[in-house]
């Protein structure tokens, strides 16, 4: 059988879905939130280079390196974060962070 | 094309597999390891598609940056992790249902997307044979140069931003002052001493 649009989109859908799990499964753990971020990133990509490939119009190529582009950023910006405030505070857990809370 | 197809089923059920084990995993440099395959999966899912610089791209940058960023700061990072896990059991019904609610959804939604009827087929790639990289570059350079000089503003932001954020004076490590160094002057350094005959320096 012939391998469609329908079924990379599903499997974009899986990976997106798993990536809003885990942020909601490890409520605790900043690192894994953020390697589910990544995972959503991914199957966002996957989702324009199929549509691109699909449609047979090489923008969502092009855009799909500018979603990468960001990714790549957000990652090294957040990890940044991570590192100044686990040097700061000596802990990540996520329900610490809560000194700008009113 | 049978072959594609038990490729594409290979790759797209090892990139899930890889995925469930990123968010459940229980240490995690198991997960971003398991990030990593789930990347090289997705890459093997764009070549399959024909999308070869984009999956070489993915390679590069996810696996050989992000991935490798990841392990550092995982393994840099002094922290009980087994600690970090508590709640993992009260989290799980919640996000099993928004989860379950979101791929329904998206599910739904693939499998009731058709195209417009009056919309013309892709049409076949014809003309002079462009390597992906190659139709890739075309656009990028010409229609898109704005937005992908903005994306190399982007990653310079962000890489000032990391170096400025992690940078650290610490007190108690003696650092090089070149311009110090080459600020003495002569005044400040050599003190010409007159010594009386047959007394010594001391």
């Amino acid at each position: 059988m012939a391998i469609g649009l329908a079924h990379y989109l599903t499997v974009a859908a899986i990976l997106f879905t798993l990536g809003v799990f885990g942020i909601f499964l490890n409520r605790k753990n900043v690192i894994i939130m953020l390697m589910s971020i990544e995972l959503m990133l991914l199957a966002v990509s996957i989702n324009f280079v199929a549509f691109s490939v699909f449609l047979s119009d090489l923008v969502g190529q092009a855009f799909a390196m500018f979603v990468l582009t960001v990714a790549a950023a957000e990652a090294a910006i957040g990890l940044a974060i991570l590192m100044v405030y686990f040097r700061n505070r000596g802990t990540i857990a996520v329900e610490d962070i809560n000194m700008m809370k009113g | 094309m049978i072959v594609q197809a038990i490729m594409f089923y290979v790759f797209a059920s090892l990139a899930v597999a890889s995925g469930v084990l990123v968010v459940s995993s229980r240490n995690p440099v198991h997960s971003v390891l398991f990030l990593i395959v789930a990347f090289f999966n997705a890459a093997g899912l764009f070549v399959l598609i024909g999308a070869e610089f984009l999956a070489m791209i993915l390679v590069i940058v996810y696996v050989g940056a992000v991935a490798v960023l990841f392990l550092f700061v995982v393994m840099m990072l002094d922290i009980d992790f087994t600690q970090l896990r508590g709640g993992f059991v009260r989290y799980l019904p919640i996000g099993a249902l928004v989860g379950f609610v979101l791929l329904a959804e998206l599910l739904l939604v693939i499998g009731s997307w058709v195209a417009a009827p009056g919309m013309p087929s892709p049409a076949p790639p014809g003309g002079i044979p462009l390597t992906n990289a190659r139709a890739l570059g075309d656009i990028l350079y010409t229609r898109y140069l704005f937005a992908f000089q903005g994306a190399g503003l982007i990653l310079l932001v962000a890489m000032i931003g990391a170096i400025v954020l992690t940078l650290r004076r610490r007190a108690d490590v003696r650092r090089q002052s070149i311009a110090a160094q080459l600020a003495r002057g002569r005044a400040e350094t050599v003190e010409v001493v007159k010594v009386p005959v047959g007394s010594g320096a001391g």
